[in-house]
């Protein structure tokens, strides 16, 4: 009797009916599963009010994050839009030839990181400044233009130090007075917007943390009231994957409403706000318009609502059903 | 079938439930296990169950150690007893036949066994016309044969019962009684702990009877009422 071996499978004793075969224990398992679903489902619709706001809470701790990951993407687009429109401006000494300006422009044309040159002569200037001031009559009569010739210079990349080299190998020439590059506004932009990410970052880290804390308190609760059924189904033999298998899915289910609160919460935002974002932009005459979430991106935000309610889930689970013991 | 080799059980406040306690129960045997309150029934009947490890000897249950038994295999394990306890532990908030439906869902069983099995164990202990009912509609009687239908639906080679009469009319008792012996007459081993002394007598079945902890004795109780007698068995120590 007494024999020393591995304890060997019981479940093959030979009293013990069987089960037919590996196809029906499949079968069984995914009808357990689809049933723990649909249980977990049924039993956080019995409670609406509670269920609605613990998904509410979700949503509002996975919007903020979205929200702010969109203000990002679209301060972003827009910078982009500046930084590629930014050129140079170089002022010419004053009594440069025409011929010397020529030749500086066909050099420049010739580097690879400048797309474009325009030169504008003094009297170009001059015409266009009057224009733009309505001053045509007073300036039509001014004998000695003061303007210098000015090369505007379209860079090809918007790399800050890039420019740089670009602009100090431009003040170098001869001809050159001055070039004008204000880029300590694009660093500084670059310079929040990682800062707006490492924010988004953060924020987003610890709201999830706070939904896993949340959904592991939720989910501690609905362990305890059901106490007495996991004890007996521990009783009778029931697995750990089984008897946690119902609150996984309550975990989803949380993951799940949380996240399409979150859809609905963004859109909300956006919305808010789209309308004086345009008025805006029309104000400068641009075309800028707010960008939503893209469908990879709501698929993410849906992915990780799911995860953070089965993770919480997982959690919540693996630390009370151990605590949970027939006795 | 169980296998105690001297089993000594000490609960974590240092209380001693058994000391060195050794016997052997062959297959298809039908025991009782008495003593008064306290005396350590529960704590073996849950060691059998791996519910709780001895700290010392060695408990076999169809010849497996478990002292070597993995955590994994513990479900497994408790699969092939069927367990009856005096606080019935049913859910109430699911009809009789899901209750008894519970160990074959665990076990993975087709849904078309699970209602063959289910109706076929209810109509054993006489309760198929109430499987849609609700636990809690049933009188004590009624729930402790639904926990008697749960623990043998899956036809387990073992059954425990700790208490199955205890707060039940003698009538009654009797009745869960005859429902015992039917199914240690197709091969099922039973142990079944009480302390009503009388029962024992009438049953004429080997009898392990523990003392604060102590095996005092293991012998067939001398018959009183000699209607019992013809089910008189010998056994073995
Ligand atoms: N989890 C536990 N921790 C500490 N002591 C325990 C524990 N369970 C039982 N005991 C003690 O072990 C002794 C035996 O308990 P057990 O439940 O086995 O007795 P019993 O014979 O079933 O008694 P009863 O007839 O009253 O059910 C008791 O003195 C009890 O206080
Ligand atoms: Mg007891």
């Amino acid at each position: 009797m007494s024999r020393a071996r591995k304890a060997p499978l019981p479940t093959r004793a030979g009293a013990r009916p069987k089960v037919t075969g590996v196809s029906d224990r499949a079968r069984a398992w995914r009808q357990h599963h689809g049933r723990s679903a649909r249980d977990s489902l049924r039993r956080l619709l019995v409670v609406p009010v509670r269920s609605t706001l613990t998904v509410l809470m979700l949503g509002i701790a996975l919007a903020l994050p979205a929200l702010l990951y969109l203000a990002l993407a679209n301060v972003g687009q827009l910078s982009g839009h500046w930084a590629s429109s930014h050129q140079m401006s170089a002022y010419l000494k004053a009594g440069a030839r025409p011929a010397a300006v020529e030749a500086l422009t066909a050099t420049l044309r010739a580097r690879p990181d400048v797309a474009a040159v325009t030169a504008i002569s003094p009297e170009q200037g001059l015409a266009e400044f009057a224009r733009q001031t309505g001053l045509t009559g007073a300036l039509a009569n001014v004998k000695n233009n003061p303007l210098p010739w000015v090369l505007l210079v379209q860079p090809v990349g918007t790399a800050p130090e890039s420019l740089a080299t670009l602009r100090d190998q431009l003040a170098a020439e001869l001809v050159v007075d001055e070039v004008r590059l204000d880029m300590a506004w694009l660093t500084r932009l670059q310079a929040i917007m990682q800062l707006g990410q490492r924010f988004a970052l953060g924020l987003g880290c610890l709201l999830g943390l706070g939904m896993l804390l949340a959904i592991g308190n939720t989910l501690r609760l609905a362990i305890e009231n059901r106490r007495e059924e996991i004890l007996v189904v521990k009783l009778v033999g029931g697995t750990d994957a089984f008897v946690r298998r119902p609150f996984l899915y309550t975990g989803l289910w949380y993951g799940a409403g949380g996240g399409i609160w979150a859809l609905v919460l963004t859109q909300l935002g956006l919305w808010l706000v789209s309308k004086p974002v345009a008025q805006l932009a029309n104000s400068y005459g641009s075309q800028f318009t707010l960008q939503g979430l893209g469908a990879g991106e709501t698929l993410i935000l849906l992915m990780v609502a799911l995860i953070i309610g089965w993770l919480g889930a997982w959690l919540a689970v693996g630390r009370h059903l151990r605590d949970i013991k027939p006795q | 079938m169980i296998h105690f080799d001297r089993v000594a059980k000490r609960y974590s406040n240092g209380f001693e439930a058994l000391k060195s306690v050794s016997f052997d129960i062959a297959a298809g045997e039908m025991v009782f296990l008495t003593g008064h309150s306290g005396a350590g029934k529960s704590t073996l009947l849950k060691l059998i169950m791996a519910m709780e490890q001895p700290s010392r000897g060695q408990v076999l249950v169809n010849g497996s150690n478990l002292n070597r038994l993995a955590d994994r295999h513990i479900p497994l394990h408790r699969r092939q007893i069927g367990v009856v306890f005096q606080n019935h532990q049913l859910l109430f908030d699911r009809s009789v036949f899901d209750n008894v439906a519970l160990p074959l869902v665990i076990a993975g069983f087709p849904p078309s066994d699970v209602g063959r099995r289910v109706r076929a164990a209810l109509d054993k202990v006489g309760l198929l016309h109430k499987e849609a009912r609700n636990p809690l509609e049933l009188s004590g009687g009624e729930q402790q044969r639904v926990g008697i239908a749960r623990a043998v639906v899956n036809k387990p080679k073992i059954l425990l019962a700790d208490e199955p009469t205890g707060n039940l009319d003698p009538e009654l008792s009797a009745e869960i009684m005859e429902l015992f012996r039917q199914f240690n007459e197709v091969g099922v081993t039973l142990l079944i702990a009480s302390h009503d002394i009388e029962l024992l007598r009438r049953q004429q079945k080997r009898v392990l009877a523990l003392r604060e902890g102590e095996l005092l004795s293991d012998q067939v109780p001398t018959a009183l009422h000699s209607d019992g007698a013809k089910g008189h068995r010998g056994h073995h120590e």
